[in-house]
């Protein structure tokens, strides 16, 4: 950086000008090349994403035909389909999903708005800023012993589901809290103010303004876990399954049916990665075609999300 | 949204009847990547056959996580490209499961090289290749010409399974002579694909892997003629050498292991059936190499007369002929 200088008091006045012009000039040079630095990297991300995505869709466009959504696995690359998978994968999120949230969001409000500040919340704080970055095999390990083993689960769509469920509980606890903090501090002292309890301050106030928030950390969450492998393995997902879980709605009375939950199922990175392993070449494109969808069904999610904070955030007035 | 309280309960009574009611015809098969295809083709076929009546599921936990979940009784069906082992035997004594050990075909595995290299058209002997990959020779044998005087003066770029795969303990037992017993300085990967890649790309690299990766990369890999002892014949990995028995000792049978309790249910002895059936055309389908035919029939004969247990009695071995390995006497 230059630096003015320090200068006979008779020629301050003359040079100061040009000093200060040089100056401004060095700093926006800095501004410039910063700015410079700042695209590369974004664009190295970018780009990079936008390669492999690219390089996919041209591999697997051949494969991206209705019938590939609506056909089973097969010995054969060109009646192989993504069918058990994207059904498994959708069936799995929602189980995470409406198990992670409620339980995610009730936990980031208790710890946010009732627990009391003393160790015991500390420690419950820091343990799961913590699991947040346990890696995902071990959510596997742990829900092959405890759901698989101990409650008696089996290897099905349920455990799989709470396995994720687990596996995202922290980003959306941490969400859910962060969300809660940017919260103005008037509004929930102008809630008390007119003698409103802790619960209708939440239900009223809390809840609804950090719910775009509380959506985006619920969403990356689901993001994550759609394309989590490790510990659907170890839970014993399947490679080959042929069949769909039986329908949630049924002909007869009561005409719902979550024998689903039981049923045993596949995901999308698991089909995909058994497929980029196969001698024949023809199914590294349906390897590619799965990954393209799986990517757009990530876009999809995110998408959503973004659609969701923007609606949530024009009905906010404060 | 207001959910009542008794649709609710609905839901749930529906959930618990419908659970004790759908038991459906299910076979449950896991194990090995390695027989996997062939498991794949015949239940993708099966399940046409049945008309969907019957269902049946195939999963990749490999030889051994396969036996954990079949000696605790999870599984119907095991596959296996090795042998079970004293202690899977153990453990499936404990918890009172019995099975019968089947052979449905064989996996040659194949020692590969750069299409241009010619050197090696005249094959290579089980002991070169024991020079090449025994652990002694890490760190040291890096130049062709170390192995054989007669090879180039080149750096050998050697390529190979993965540590945690049958393929690589079958290959070291056949040709090291100890299961699992290599040199460690050497690319490898569990995935085949990547080793197709590296012998592809080096004019100096030897690799090995299953014969179906070599079956479909045909034009881009040579596959080296083996020499099973000084004096005989080169053999190359084929449908017939390995058929004949005459390509050694890298050839292995691959199993399945059916659980004998399993198999009184109808849906599971139907498939075993369908598999003995129409597993031959299958596998050569999927570029593995059927056994001969009085093979399937014997093993049909076995289950017939409940020859349950394995044959092996619970190591390893290499360059068994199907013939006498059906003959023998099997144990629990």
């Amino acid at each position: 950086m230059a630096m003015i200088p320090p200068k006979p008091a008779a020629t301050t006045v003359r040079g100061s000008t040009a000093d200060l012009r040089r100056l401004i000039a060095t700093a926006r040079r800095w501004d410039v090349i910063f700015i410079g630095l700042g695209l590369l990297a974004l664009g190295i991300g970018i780009l990079t994403f936008l390669a492999l995505f690219v390089d996919m869709l041209i591999d697997g466009w051949s494969r991206l035909r209705p019938e590939f959504f609506a056909q089973f696995p097969s010995r054969r690359a060109e009646q192989a389909g993504i069918l058990s998978a994207w059904v498994g994968s959708t069936l799995v999120m929602i189980v995470t999903a409406v198990v992670a949230v409620p339980l995610g969001v009730a936990a980031g409000i208790y710890l946010e708005e009732y627990a009391p500040k003393n160790w015991i919340t500390d420690v419950i704080e820091i343990n799961i800023t913590n699991l947040a970055g346990v890696p995902s095999i071990v959510y596997g390990l742990l829900a092959l012993g405890l759901f698989v083993y101990a409650f008696g689960l089996g290897q099905s769509v349920q455990t799989a589901g709470l396995t994720l469920a687990l596996l995202i509980l922290p980003i959306v606890i941490v969400a859910t809290r962060e969300a809660i903090r940017a919260i103005p501090a008037m509004i929930r002292e102008g809630a008390y103010a007119v003698g409103a309890t802790r619960w209708q301050t939440v239900r009223d106030h809390i809840v609804p303004y950090s719910m775009p928030g509380i959506l985006t950390g619920v969403i990356i969450g689901l993001s994550r876990a759609i394309g989590e492998t490790a510990p659907i393995i170890t839970i014993g997902a399947l490679t080959f399954i042929a069949f769909l879980p039986p329908a949630p709605v049924t002909a007869e009375f009561p005409y719902l049916s979550l024998e689903w939950l039981q049923a045993p199922f596949t995901v999308m990175p698991i089909q995909m990665f058994n497929w980029t392993s196969r001698p024949d070449e023809a199914f590294h494109a349906n390897a590619a075609a799965a990954g393209a969808i799986l990517v757009f069904m990530t876009l999809t999610m995110n998408g959503l999300a973004i659609w969701l904070r923007y609606r949530l955030r024009r009905n906010l007035k404060w | 949204m207001r959910i009542s309280p008794r649709l609710v309960a609905a839901a749930l009574a529906a959930a618990v009847s419908t659970a004790a009611l759908a038991q459906s015809a299910l076979v449950k098969v896991d194990g090995s990547s390695t027989v996997y295809p062939v498991t794949e083709a015949v239940a993708e076929e099966f399940q046409k056959a049945e008309r969907n009546a019957i269902r049946v599921t195939v999963g990749i936990s490999g030889t051994g996580g396969g036996f954990k979940k079949f000696c605790r009784g999870e599984t119907d069906i095991q596959d296996a490209s090795r042998p079970i082992l004293r202690k899977e035997m153990d453990d499936c004594a404990k918890a009172g499961i019995t099975y019968y050990e089947l052979p449905v075909a064989f996996d040659a595995l194949t020692v590969v090289v750069n299409p241009k290299n010619t050197f090696l058209d005249k094959g290579i002997t089980v002991e070169q290749l024991k020079k090449m990959w025994e652990p002694s020779a890490q760190g040291k044998l890096l130049r062709w010409n170390q192995v054989d005087p007669s090879w180039p003066d080149a750096p050998m770029k050697l390529f190979g399974a993965g540590a945690d795969s049958g393929t690589f303990d079958y290959f070291t037992e056949a040709v090291v002579g100890k299961a699992k017993s290599s040199r460690g300085d050497f690319t490898a990967s569990e995935d085949d694909n990547v080793l197709v890649q590296g012998v592809q790309r080096d004019v100096n690299a030897l690799g090995y892997f299953g014969y179906a990766y070599y079956a479909e990369n045909q034009g881009k890999l040579k596959a080296v003629p083996i020499i099973e002892k000084a004096g005989k014949p080169p053999v190359k990995p084929s449908m017939e050498s390995v058929l004949d028995g005459t390509y050694q000792p890298l050839a292995r049978p691959i199993f399945i292991y059916v659980s004998a309790r399993a198999l009184d249910r109808p849906e599971v002895r139907k498939f075993v059936e369908f598999y003995l059936t129409h597993g031959s055309a299958l596998a050569r389908e999927v570029k593995y190499v059927p056994l001969p035919d009085r093979a399937y029939a014997m093993n049909r004969e076995h289950l017939a007369r409940k020859k349950i247990g394995t044959v092996f009695g619970g190591v390893a071995e290499v360059g068994v002929r199907i013939d006498e390995l059906l003959a023998r006497e099997a144990k629990l």
